[in-house]
C-alpha cells in the first residue's frame, strides 16, 4: 500500500494556452485569456467577457483527434489528459493498474443545446448524435478509450469543486492499493446553459473580473481542462522522468449553509483547508502559497477570505487567484489549478492576481500582484469551493531531497 | 461494511413500513414510474414546494434511511446518479430556447447540478462532513459504494450514507425511446422476460443505504465487496472477472447461495446472463430484478436493497423461507459498458 502519492505528470488547456508550457508562459507574463466571446453562439456575445480556449471546434478536433461531432468538453479533456499521461513518461503504462477519474459539470451539454432547439419544435427532430454523449460519464468514457485506460473509469460532479474531488478519489484509489496510476482532473466547455445559468444568479462580471478586490463585481466564466498523473511509490521509484511533487493532503467538507451561497464565516472552506493541513501534518505557517478559489464574486471572496483569516492569522502565505487569467472554468477549475499548484511548488513560482487594485477592508491581507520566483517554497494549498456547499482543498508538497 | 438501514423509493411498494416481499405492482407499458410517498411527513412542506420530483425522491429516501438507522449526522454523504436532475435541466434548457436566452430565472439552473440531492441532504442535516457525487453512467452507484468502502477502511468514517438515484422525465423518455432502448407495443413488466420485442422497459428510483464499519447487531446484511469492470471483450472475460472477484474474497461460486442478475428483457443485452446461467452460475439459484424497477443506470441500488431485504427476511428468491441464504451476488451490466459485482452475506 502506497503511503505517498506522487504527481508524475501534468496537462492543461485553458484560455491562456493549449498546453502546460503555453499556460505557464502566460502566467509569467501576466497575459490573461479573457476577452470578447468568439466561439460560443450566444445572445450575450457582446455583454460578458469570458476566457475561451482559442480554438474553434474544428481546430480542437484536429488537435485532439476526435471528430468534430464530439462534445467540446471531451476534446478539451483529451488534449489535457493526453499531455498529463505523456509527460509522466510511464514506460510500462499498459501493464499497470490504471484509472481515469475525470470531473465535469454539464457533460456534452454544448451539443445537447444544439439538439434541443430542433427537438422542442418537434420531438422526432434533432440529430441523435448530438445527445448520445450528453451524460457526464460519456465524456469521460470517450477520453478513457482514447487513452487506453480500462481498469477503472469514473466521473465526479460536485459543481465547482468537481475536479478536486476527482483528484482526491484518484489518490485514495492508489493508497487503497486498487490502482497504480491515475490520471485525475476535470474538464468543462463553455455552454449557453452555464452562461445563462450564472447570468440568472447575477454573479457574472461584464468587465474583466477582479478577484479579492474590494470593488469586485463578479466572475468571468472560462473553459478548459486540467489533469495530473498520480502514481504510487512503487511506480514513482521506477520512473526516469522527474516527479513534480507529492499530493500530501486533501480534504472534502460541506458548508451546509445554502445551495448556492457560501457561509459568511467560511465554515466549509475553513474545514477543507484545515483538514488538508492536518493530513499533511503541517502547521498553517508551513504553507508558502495558496492558489485561491477566488472567483471574484462578493460572496465567495468574503467567505474564503474570512476562512483564511481564521486559519492563518497572523502568518499569511502568499496567495492569488489564477481565475484572473483563466476565468472560472467550473468543473475543470480545480484540475487546471492543481496543475498550476504542482508547477508552483516544483519550481517555486508565485502567480500574480491580475487587476488587483484595492484591498478588502475586512481582510488583513492582499493577493500577490507580480509573478515571482521564491526559494524555499515547500507547500502549496489549492482551494475549490462549489454550489451545494461542496468545499475541497488539495495540498501539494515539494519532493524531499 | 454493514448495511444498517435502507430507504427506497421505487416503482414497487418499497418505502416505509411495508412487508417484504410486497405484492408486485404491475405496469402496462414501457415506463415504470416511482410510487411516491406523502412527502409532507418526511420533508418540511416549505422546502418541498421548490424541489423537483427527483430531489424529493432522493431527499425523502435519504432521510428515511437515516431515521431508520437513528443517525442524524453521518460521517459522509455520497450519491451516484447518471443523469442528475433531468427535470430541472430540461426546464432551464427549454426556457432558454423559448425565450432566446432572456428573462430566465435561477431556480431550475441551481437545482440542475448533479450534486443537488447530496447537497440538500447535507443542508437539511447541517452536516459539514465529506460529501461527494459520482456521475458515471451505469457505474455511478458502484463508484459511490467504493468511495464509501474506502472511507470506512481509511478509518475517517464510521457510518456513511450512500444512494443511487435516477429519474425518467417525459423528455428523457422521448429521447431514449428514439435510441431504441425500450420495447414498443403492449408490454407488462410481469412478462418482461417473455416479451420478444427488442428493448427493455424504462425505470427509475432512489435507494439509500446507511453503511457502518462495525456490526451494530441489527444490520440487514454485510456488504463484503463491490467491483466494476469496463467494456469486457468477451463472455469469457466476464466469467474471468467474476471468478477473480470471488477469489479475492476467498470464496468460489459454490459459496454463493443466490445470484441477483440484471436481465432487462432485451435479447442482445441478456445474452451474457444466459451464457453465465449455463456456465458459472449453473448450480446456483439465479433471480432477476428489473421486472420490478425497470432499467436505468443506477438500478443496482435497487438490486442492493432487494438483496439486503432477502437476506434479512431469509427469503430464498422463490418466496420460501430459508436458513441457507449465506451469500448473495449481484451481477449487473448497463449497456455492456459497465459491469458490476456486489457481494453480500448474512450477518
Amino acid at each position: 500500500m502506497s503511503k505517498t502519492v506522487f504527481v508524475a505528470g501534468a496537462g492543461v488547456i485553458s484560455g491562456i494556452g493549449n498546453n502546460t508550457a503555453e499556460c505557464l508562459n502566460a502566467l509569467q507574463n501576466s497575459r490573461a485569456g479573457i476577452g470578447k466571446i468568439k466561439y460560443l453562439a450566444t445572445a450575450h456575445k457582446d455583454i460578458f467577457p469570458v476566457a475561451e480556449v482559442k480554438l474553434s471546434n474544428d481546430e480542437l478536433a484536429k488537435l485532439s483527434g476526435f471528430g468534430p461531432d464530439i462534445s467540446r468538453t471531451a476534446m478539451l479533456s483529451l488534449v489535457a489528459a493526453r499531455e498529463a499521461k505523456n509527460s509522466a513518461g510511464i514506460e510500462n503504462f499498459a501493464s499497470l493498474r490504471t484509472g481515469f477519474i475525470s470531473a465535469n459539470t454539464v457533460g456534452g451539454m454544448d451539443k445537447t443545446e444544439d439538439f434541443f432547439a430542433q427537438f422542442m419544435a418537434r420531438s422526432t427532430k434533432g440529430k441523435l448524435r448530438n445527445v448520445v454523449n450528453h451524460e457526464c460519464g460519456k465524456v469521460t468514457e470517450l477520453v478513457a478509450d482514447e487513452l487506453g485506460i480500462r481498469n477503472y473509469v469514473s466521473t465526479v460532479s460536485t459543481a465547482c469543486s468537481s475536479s478536486a474531488n476527482a483528484i482526491m478519489y484518484g489518490a485514495r484509489l492508489i493508497k487503497n492499493n486498487i490502482l497504480d496510476v491515475v490520471i485525475a482532473g476535470g474538464t468543462d466547455a463553455l455552454t449557453r446553459f452555464t452562461l445563462n445559468g450564472f447570468n440568472t444568479l447575477m454573479i457574472l462580471d461584464n468587465q474583466y473580473c477582479q478577484p479579492f478586490d474590494a470593488n469586485r463585481r463578479g466572475l468571468n466564466l472560462g473553459e478548459g481542462a486540467g489533469y495530473i498523473t498520480l502514481v504510487s511509490e512503487r511506480v514513482a521509484a521506477g520512473l526516469k522522468t522527474e516527479l513534480l511533487c507529492t499530493l500530501s493532503g486533501y480534504c472534502n467538507a460541506n458548508d451546509a449553509y445554502h445551495q448556492t451561497a457560501s457561509s459568511p464565516d467560511g465554515t466549509g472552506s475553513f474545514m477543507a483547508m484545515e483538514g488538508a493541513l492536518k493530513m499533511g501534518g503541517l502547521k498553517p505557517s508551513d504553507i508558502g502559497y495558496i492558489n485561491l478559489h477566488g472567483t471574484g464574486t462578493q460572496n465567495n471572496d468574503n467567505s474564503e477570505g474570512t476562512a483564511i483569516k481564521r486559519l492563518f492569522e497572523p502568518h499569511y502565505p502568499k496567495m492569488s487567484s489564477t481565475k484572473s487569467f483563466t476565468g472560472h472554468t467550473l468543473g475543470a477549475s480545480a484540475g487546471i489549478e492543481a496543475v498550476f499548484s504542482a508547477l508552483s511548488v516544483q519550481q517555486g513560482l508565485i502567480y500574480p492576481n491580475l487587476r488587483f487594485e484595492t484591498k478588502i477592508e475586512e481582510l488583513p491581507f492582499a493577493p500577490e500582484t507580480n509573478f515571482t520566483k521564491q526559494a524555499g517554497l515547500n507547500h502549496v494549498l489549492s482551494n475549490s469551493f462549489g454550489f451545494g456547499g461542496n468545499c475541497s482543498s488539495l495540498l501539494f508538497s515539494k519532493l524531499q531531497a | 461494511m454493514y448495511i444498517r438501514a435502507t430507504g427506497n423509493i421505487s416503482p414497487q411498494k418499497t418505502f416505509g413500513d411495508v412487508p417484504f416481499p410486497a405484492e408486485t405492482v404491475t405496469y402496462e407499458g414501457n415506463r415504470l414510474n416511482c410510487i411516491t410517498p406523502d412527502y409532507k411527513e418526511i420533508i418540511d412542506p416549505k422546502l418541498i414546494r421548490r424541489m423537483s420530483r427527483v430531489i424529493k425522491m432522493g431527499v425523502a429516501s435519504a432521510m428515511a434511511c437515516l431515521q431508520e438507522a437513528g443517525i442524524d449526522n453521518p460521517d459522509a454523504i455520497i450519491t451516484g446518479t447518471a443523469y442528475g436532475c433531468l427535470e430541472d435541466t430540461g426546464v432551464f434548457l427549454s426556457k432558454m430556447v423559448e425565450r432566446g436566452e432572456e428573462l430566465l430565472t435561477p431556480t431550475s439552473f441551481i437545482q440542475s447540478t448533479h450534486n443537488t440531492i447530496g447537497a440538500q441532504v447535507a443542508l437539511l442535516l447541517h452536516c459539514n462532513n465529506y460529501n461527494n457525487t459520482f456521475v458515471n453512467g451505469g457505474s455511478s452507484f458502484e463508484s459511490s459504494l467504493l468511495d464509501a468502502q474506502m472511507l470506512l477502511q481509511e478509518g475517517d468514517a464510521k457510518n456513511v450514507l450512500v444512494g443511487g438515484i435516477d429519474e425518467i422525465t417525459d423528455i428523457s423518455h422521448a429521447i431514449l425511446s428514439r435510441f431504441g432502448l425500450y420495447k414498443q407495443g403492449p408490454v407488462s413488466n410481469l412478462e418482461l422476460y417473455n416479451n420478444k420485442a427488442k428493448g427493455t422497459i424504462a425505470g427509475e428510483g432512489s435507494a439509500f443505504f446507511l453503511l457502518g464499519s462495525q456490526a451494530s447487531g441489527s444490520d440487514l446484511a454485510k456488504l463484503d465487496a463491490v467491483s466494476t469492470f469496463y467494456k469486457p471483450g468477451s463472455f469469457a472475460e466476464v466469467e474471468q472477472q467474476i471468478e477473480a472477484f470471488l477469489s479475492a474474497q476467498n470464496i468460489s461460486m459454490y459459496d454463493v447461495s443466490l445470484v441477483i442478475a440484471g436481465n432487462n428483457g432485451d435479447a442482445k443485452n441478456d445474452e451474457v446472463y444466459n451464457y453465465l446461467e449455463g456456465s458459472l452460475f449453473n448450480y446456483c439459484n439465479v433471480i432477476k430484478y428489473k421486472y420490478l424497477c425497470g432499467e436505468y443506470p443506477t438500478s443496482s441500488a435497487f438490486a442492493l436493497w432487494y438483496a439486503a431485504q432477502m437476506i434479512r427476511s431469509k427469503n430464498n428468491g422463490a418466496g420460501e423461507h430459508t436458513e441457507k441464504l449465506k451469500k448473495v451476488l449481484i451481477y449487473n451490466h448497463y449497456q455492456n459498458t459497465y459491469h458490476s459485482l456486489i457481494l453480500l452475506s448474512a450477518c
